[in-house]
């Protein structure tokens, strides 16, 4: 069985700075079947090469974006990156297959903990309406819409479960399948 | 009262030059012939301020000696050595040939054949001060024709000690000459190995003796010590002073106190070059010239004319490019200080008549004065030519581009590239060859021309052009455009590289709205590279940077700000301290609020 191949668009601003994601990063950033792009270090002026992006987008099976949840949403370079390499012709419209059965999943770290991202909770909103706007490119692109991972709870994480977090994401792109997740 | 008169003679040099030099390059005359003017306003025959110009122009002979040191620090042995062919191959067959032929005319004149050898000598020599402070007037340097004639002046200033050698031979009396023979020479040998030697292994630990003093003037006074000390040296066993101080500069060219000679020789040389350009203008004999002005007039333009062919010769046989040949050959077409000398120095020993000699001097000083007239003239009427393989034309064409790029140096260069890849337009306009023709090869048009020249900037088009690039070398040159452009088309907009911080502002209060230093933008690159190897994130570092170059840009504008030097001094020191203090501070406010959960 071939094994699914994974491109992990990493948006960190100040990874040096960066206590849970880089953890994260750390525990996939080794699968031989992923490929890490850390954007900001990419790209530090917003410059996106956009054909090596589509370029890449083509050679892999599952997109991942992993970053933190900045007001809500991805961290501002993840927004460019989807407006230059989303392109109409290649991502959406009518012609724009290049990325139709591929899979998409994100990758995120919250502050606050999940009960919060409730109606009746200090965020109002839950956290798939949060990332309906996610959802919907994926949708728009023919792409399939993973769960996404979450880690809430950030502001006081306690290491056991960071470590078993790290682990479990491991081992979800270690043995990921794009047959049986459909 | 003998005092009281040097001072008056210091006071009318001075005023003659404050006088006569910012006229003359107002004019567009240079500098050059300003100081020359100078001279025969306050000389004998027309003010009649000074008589006696003769003991001045000894005196002032030292300009030339501390130019020579000056150019000889710039020049490390490795580049003289690289030199050597054209030195030897221009050089040799410049002067054989000017003396030649100009002996030649003098026998078929009637002269002896020993006054006939003297003036061919004495006249094929062309002035070192006229053609460099020329050069370095315009620029000209680093360009064909510059680097030829530098070489043709460097062989002239060794030529000049064989010249003396065989004077005192041609003696028509036979009385003039006690020849030193093996011994002149062989005490030559001995100074030259002595300076070889001084240069090399005493000089560098006494410089740090001297620095360690950490006393400006006292640093200035042995520059001073050294330059006169050769000059004393060479003159006792008969060589040329200049040619003695050209070598330890050389030899000092690769110290590291180059720059603090440099700096301190630098004041010295100007101010007595211009002094002796003044005693030239003075020995000017109107005498000589107003009772056999034919004669006179005859023989500086056929002096002129027959070395500048000969020039023009050695220029196509070496390949210059054509649109240089004629700017080179005219140049070195003046007799030079040296021939004052050797004229002199064969009166004495009777190898030339006082008549003569005294012809050929006013010869001389008259061809000097022509020498910035007639480039005046080609830099006007025969220069602005496009290269273009080997057919010159005679105009820079109006290509009605909104652009123009004064100077293809690196900045030019990179600037056209970038603005071609967009299709846009531009004119590009420089006076060195070389870079045009380099740029040819690579698709881009370049004209040949004097870019600080506003009759070519107007017949380029700049009147419709909406921008001017200025990337020129000369900073004053940048400055000096910049400011009549902004006065006579208000409209365009100056793009303008700048040296440093100083020259920006100096371009900034002659117009250019946002000059760009040439360094920053590279220096805060490998800065921004230096954080990020030290383990900021690649858009961390990018903010740091972006951060820093809008205080220093605050800065800039601060000091632009800043009505006086003091003002200057004291408002750079607060805006810096300021902003490095809220550097440090905005690096702990990340570091503090950066979210522990990210």
């Amino acid at each position: 069985m071939n094994m699914p191949k994974i491109l992990l668009l990493f948006a960190h601003p100040h990874p040096r700075k960066s206590k849970l994601n880089k953890r994260l990063l750390q525990a996939v950033a080794d699968l031989e079947n992923v490929t890490v792009k850390q954007l900001y270090e990419l790209y530090p002026d917003f410059q996106i090469d956009v054909e090596k992006e589509q370029q890449a987008l083509l050679e892999h099976d599952l997109i991942i974006f992993q970053h933190p949840l900045y007001w809500y949403s991805s961290p501002a370079i993840l927004k460019e990156w989807q407006d230059c390499v989303l392109e109409h012709g290649f991502a959406y419209g009518e012609t724009g297959t290049a990325l139709a059965g591929k899979h998409f999943l994100s990758v995120i770290t919250a502050g606050s903990e999940r009960t919060s991202y409730d109606p009746i909770g200090r965020n109002q909103f839950t956290m798939e309406q949060m990332l309906a706007p996610f959802e919907q490119t994926a949708g728009l692109c023919h792409m399939v819409w993973q769960p996404p991972r979450i880690l809430y709870g950030g502001f006081n994480i306690d290491k056991e479960t960071l470590d078993q977090h790290c682990q479990s994401y491991r081992e979800h792109l270690q043995n990921y399948t794009l047959e049986t997740e459909q | 009262m003998e005092e009281h008169s040097l001072l008056l003679s210091v006071f009318i040099y001075l005023s003659a030059a404050i006088v006569a030099v910012p006229v003359a390059k107002k004019l567009g005359l240079g500098a050059v012939l300003g100081y020359l003017i100078a001279g025969i306003l306050i000389g004998p025959w027309v003010m009649g301020l000074i008589n006696e110009a003769s003991h001045v122009m000894h005196f002032a002979e030292f300009g030339v000696v501390m130019l020579l040191f000056l150019i000889g620090l710039e020049l490390n042995p490795s580049k003289l050595w690289e030199m050597r062919k054209p030195i030897i191959g221009q050089g040799g067959l410049q002067v054989l040939l000017s003396a030649v032929i100009i002996a030649a005319v003098a026998l078929a004149l009637g002269l002896r054949w020993e006054y006939a050898v003297v003036a061919g000598m004495s006249l094929a020599l062309s002035s070192t001060a006229i053609v460099l402070q020329i050069m370095d007037e315009k620029n000209l340097l680093p360009t064909p024709s510059g680097q030829s004639g530098f070489s043709i002046l460097l062989f002239q200033d060794i030529a000049v000690i064989p010249m003396l050698a065989i004077l005192p031979i041609l003696s028509v009396t036979g009385s003039g000459g006690e020849s030193e023979g093996i011994m002149g020479v062989l005490k030559a040998l001995v100074a030259l190995a002595l300076i070889y030697f001084s240069g090399r292994y005493l000089l560098p630990p006494v410089f740090r003796y001297i620095a360690a003093t950490r006393m400006r003037e006292v640093f200035t006074a042995f520059a001073l010590l050294l330059v006169v000390g050769i000059a004393v040296l060479m003159d006792a066993v008969g060589l040329s002073m200049a040619l003695g101080t050209f070598m330890v500069g050389v030899l000092l060219s690769e110290s590291e106190y180059r720059h603090e000679l440099e700096t301190n020789i630098e004041p010295f040389k100007g101010l007595l070059l211009g002094l002796f350009f003044i005693s030239v203008g003075m020995t000017v004999n109107f005498g000589l010239l107003i009772n056999q002005p034919l004669l006179i007039l005859g023989l500086v333009v056929g002096l002129v004319f027959a070395k500048g062919l000969i020039l023009y010769l050695i220029a196509v046989k070496s390949g210059m490019p054509s649109a240089e040949r004629l700017r080179f050959s005219v140049l070195l077409s003046q007799g030079g200080e040296f021939a004052f000398v050797l004229l002199s120095t064969a009166t004495t020993v009777t190898a030339i008549d006082t008549e003569i000699s005294g012809i050929l001097t006013v010869v001389v000083a008259l061809s000097m004065l022509t020498t910035p007239l007639l480039m005046l003239l080609v830099e006007r009427y025969f220069t602005p030519a496009v290269i273009d393989g080997e057919k010159p034309e005679m105009d820079v064409p109006n290509e009605h581009n909104e652009v123009i790029i004064a100077g293809f140096g690196r900045v030019g260069q990179i600037v056209a590239r970038m603005i071609g890849a967009r299709n846009i337009g531009a004119t590009i306009l420089d006076h060195n060859p070389e870079h045009i023709e380099r740029i040819a090869k690579f698709g881009f048009k370049a004209y040949y021309g004097d870019a600080t020249r506003m009759d070519l900037l107007e017949t380029a088009g700049i009147a419709e052009a909406k921008i001017l690039v200025i990337a020129l070398d000369g900073n004053d040159q940048a400055v000096e455009l910049a400011h009549e452009v902004t006065r006579k088309y208000p409209h365009i907009k100056i793009l303008s590289r700048a040296w440093d911080v100083v020259h920006a502002i100096e371009l900034m209060k002659a117009g250019v709205e946002m000059p760009q230093r040439e360094t920053m933008y590279s220096s805060l690159k490998i800065a921004e590279d230096i954080l990020t190897h030290m383990g900021y994130g690649a858009y961390e570092a990018r903010q740091v940077t972006a951060k820093f170059e809008r205080h220093d840009l605050e800065i800039l504008h601060g000091l632009y700000h800043a009505e006086t030097l003091e003002d200057r001094i004291s408002i750079g020191r607060d805006l810096r301290g300021k902003f490095e203090a809220q550097m440090k501070s905005d690096s702990e406010y990340r570091e503090k609020t950066e979210p522990d959960w990210s």
